[in-house]
């Protein structure tokens, strides 16, 4: 396994808001070399990077830039999506508590491509601390000449923001984070228009994901096609990844595109722990889809996912292992949905309310097979019917179970819970 | 008052910048809540109506309109946390607290409340107080950490 550290390689190692420890440990080649090039060169290059977004889409990121590069509309506003709220992630934390200057290196970048003279990274409320770090850095980069105003006495200016979330995961949806920065209610947007042509304060607006800014710097360093080769044929570049759940070494780990579920989950994590067994990985976050044993050796690259129904999301892997229930777990993840629905369409605001009663039926043993599929039913009204992508997504969990572990929602509906998780073992009912 | 009109002038009395004026106001108040009269001066320096204004701090899980306690004890519910041992934590909270979620205790020391992932995944099962972060919690290790709680009021 090739070790290759490309967003990873200073974490713990410099004072994270220092320029001087950033530029000795290899920072800012990237924004040099990009100054004394063309703008559609860079982008050209971010093309052949194959570089996909890091934040759940996996949007070709060349693509989205070399679109927004062509809106002839001023200002042009460039924000980044900090708002890390998919449960399981932590990725973003790290590259702003430990490596800010790589982000805000990313975005200088893109400011210059854009002409854009004001940007803002979005943090969750959560991230408070980590905040000031990011604030600091920024100081920092402003005092040293690499923001604010004749950046590399290169004659452009770029100011960068940090601006506070306040608790509301819906707010990651990138129409949703527009409105909050506006200080309003995170509620989505009609799309389109999309932000790229209408975004913040009705202007064009370039959004990415902390990693997929973080990215950049390489990409232009190296060049596209050999960023592009770190990973596979058609997922260019290296990828951090949360490990989290019943596995021996939780963290986050940066890994070329390529190496396989299995791979990580027992070479990166050492395997389940207590030597107990798998029993399926949710993959991408409470919004994304969840794999039984069967699947692992299915590799981490857009393509081979899509082939198997699966998505990577925002690089959450959470081990489950054979001791948890389904019908338990599940109401954990519907909770969550329930709780972060803005409540804007019905779809959502009801369906998540409606699937939690009913995997709460279920784990009393008095859910039946008709409720099972009214769960089904509901579900993809849900993800055909939903505004945004929160409520089109809320069931994936729900659905992916269903297909694999069918047999044991059915024997809930008996009054059964093989691991003892559900309330109707310890209070006797059935 | 005065800490308010502070607050807004520092946000150039902009309206876009209402969350981070409330979240600023919010850590001064001393006990992280939104006073209505505070509120009501928000809203009529920035020219916004008062129900779009509490429409805005009720959407946002952060913003209290009643003072919480000292300590406001998060209990993170999400998947990774729940697999965990999140139940657990919360339990052995209650108990040792005699409060339930979304309680204060009778001397407004300690707020239970539940909440989603904040990141902490790593480290689950994970608890928020105030800023800081908790986690691979045990029996314990959890009492410790509220008596030190205790220990510090
Ligand atoms: C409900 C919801 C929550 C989201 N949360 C996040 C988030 O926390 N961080 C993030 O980068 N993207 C999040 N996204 C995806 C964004 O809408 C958007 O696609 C992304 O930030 C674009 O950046 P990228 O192309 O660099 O990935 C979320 C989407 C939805 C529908
Ligand atoms: S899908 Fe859910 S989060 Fe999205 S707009 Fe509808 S109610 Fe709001
Ligand atoms: S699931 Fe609890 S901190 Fe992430």
């Amino acid at each position: 396994m090739e070790d290759i550290k490309i967003l990873s390689a200073r974490f713990g190692k410099i004072k994270p808001d220092s320029v001087e420890e950033y530029i000795n440990a290899g920072g800012y080649e990237g924004l040099k070399k990009a100054v004394t090039m063309q703008q559609e060169e860079i982008i050209e290059e971010m093309k052949k990077s194959n570089l996909y977004g890091r934040g759940g889409a996996a949007y070709p990121t060349g693509i989205k830039w070399e679109q927004a590069y062509a809106v002839k509309k001023d200002p042009k506003y460039l924000v980044c999506n900090a708002d890390e709220g998919e449960p399981g992630t932590f990725k973003d934390k790290r590259i702003l508590a430990e490596d800010p200057l790589l982000l805000i290196e990313g975005m200088t970048i893109g400011a210059y491509i854009m002409g854009a003279k004001e940007g803002y990274i979005y943090i969750r409320g959560e991230y408070s601390a980590i905040q000031r770090i990011v604030k600091s850095a920024i100081e920092n980069a402003k005092k040293a000449g690499y923001l604010g105003t004749n950046i590399l006495g290169k004659g452009f200016d770029f100011d960068l923001h940090v601006v506070s979330g306040a608790g509301a995961y819906v707010c990651g949806e990138n129409t949703a984070l527009v409105e909050s920065l506006e200080g309003k209610q995170g509620r989505p947007r009609q799309k389109p228009p999309y932000v790229k042509n209408c975004g913040l304060f009705q202007m064009p607006t370039i959004l990415n994901n902390v990693e997929t800014y973080s990215c950049i710097p390489c990409i232009v360093n190296v060049g596209g096609e050999r960023y592009s080769s770190f990973g596979t044929e058609f997922s260019g570049g290296t990828k951090l990844l949360c490990l989290s759940g019943n596995v021996v070494n939780r963290g986050v780990y940066e890994i070329p595109y390529g190496l396989t579920i299995r791979e990580i989950i027992y070479n990166l994590g050492g395997g389940v722990k207590d030597g107990k067994k798998l029993k399926f990985v949710h993959l991408g976050g409470s919004s994304g889809s969840c794999l039984p044993e069967s699947l692992l050796d299915t590799r981490i690259c857009y393509d081979d996912l899509k082939k198997n129904g699966l998505s990577l999301g925002s690089g959450a892997v959470l081990v489950v292992d054979d001791s948890n229930c389904v019908v338990d777990y599940l109401k954990a993840v519907m909770e969550f949905f329930e709780e972060e629905s803005c409540g804007k369409c019905t779809p959502c605001r009801e369906g998540n309310q409606r699937l939690l009663e009913l995997l709460e039926k279920l784990s009393q043993g008095r859910g039946t097979l008709a409720d099972i599929e009214k769960m089904k039913s509901i579900a993809q009204t849900m993800k055909m019917t939903s505004f945004c992508g929160l409520g089109q997504s809320a069931p994936t969990a729900l659905v992916t179970l269903l297909k694999y572990f069918e047999n044991e929602f059915i024997e809930h509906t008996a009054g059964k819970c093989a691991n003892g998780k559900c309330s109707m073992n310890s209070k006797g009912v059935n | 008052m005065e800490k308010v009109v502070g607050v807004l002038q520092k946000y150039g009395c902009a309206k876009e910048n209402l969350i981070q004026i409330m979240l600023e106001l919010q850590k001064l108040s001393g006990n992280n809540c939104l006073p209505k009269d505070w509120v009501a001066k928000v809203a009529e320096t920035l020219e916004l109506p008062l129900s779009k204004v509490y429409g805005v701090i009720t959407f946002y899980s952060m913003f209290h309109t009643e003072p919480t306690g000292k300590y406001f004890i998060e209990v993170c519910k999400s998947g990774p946390c729940h697999i965990a041992g999140a139940e657990n934590v919360l339990h052995m909270l209650e108990k040792e607290l005699g409060i339930k979620p979304g309680e204060t205790t009778p001397d407004g020391c300690f707020t239970l409340t539940k909440s989603s992932c904040f990141g902490a995944c790593d480290i689950a099962p994970a608890i928020k107080i105030g800023e800081k972060v908790f986690g691979n919690l045990t029996k314990d290790k959890l009492k410790e950490i509220i008596s030190s709680c205790r220990e510090g009021l």
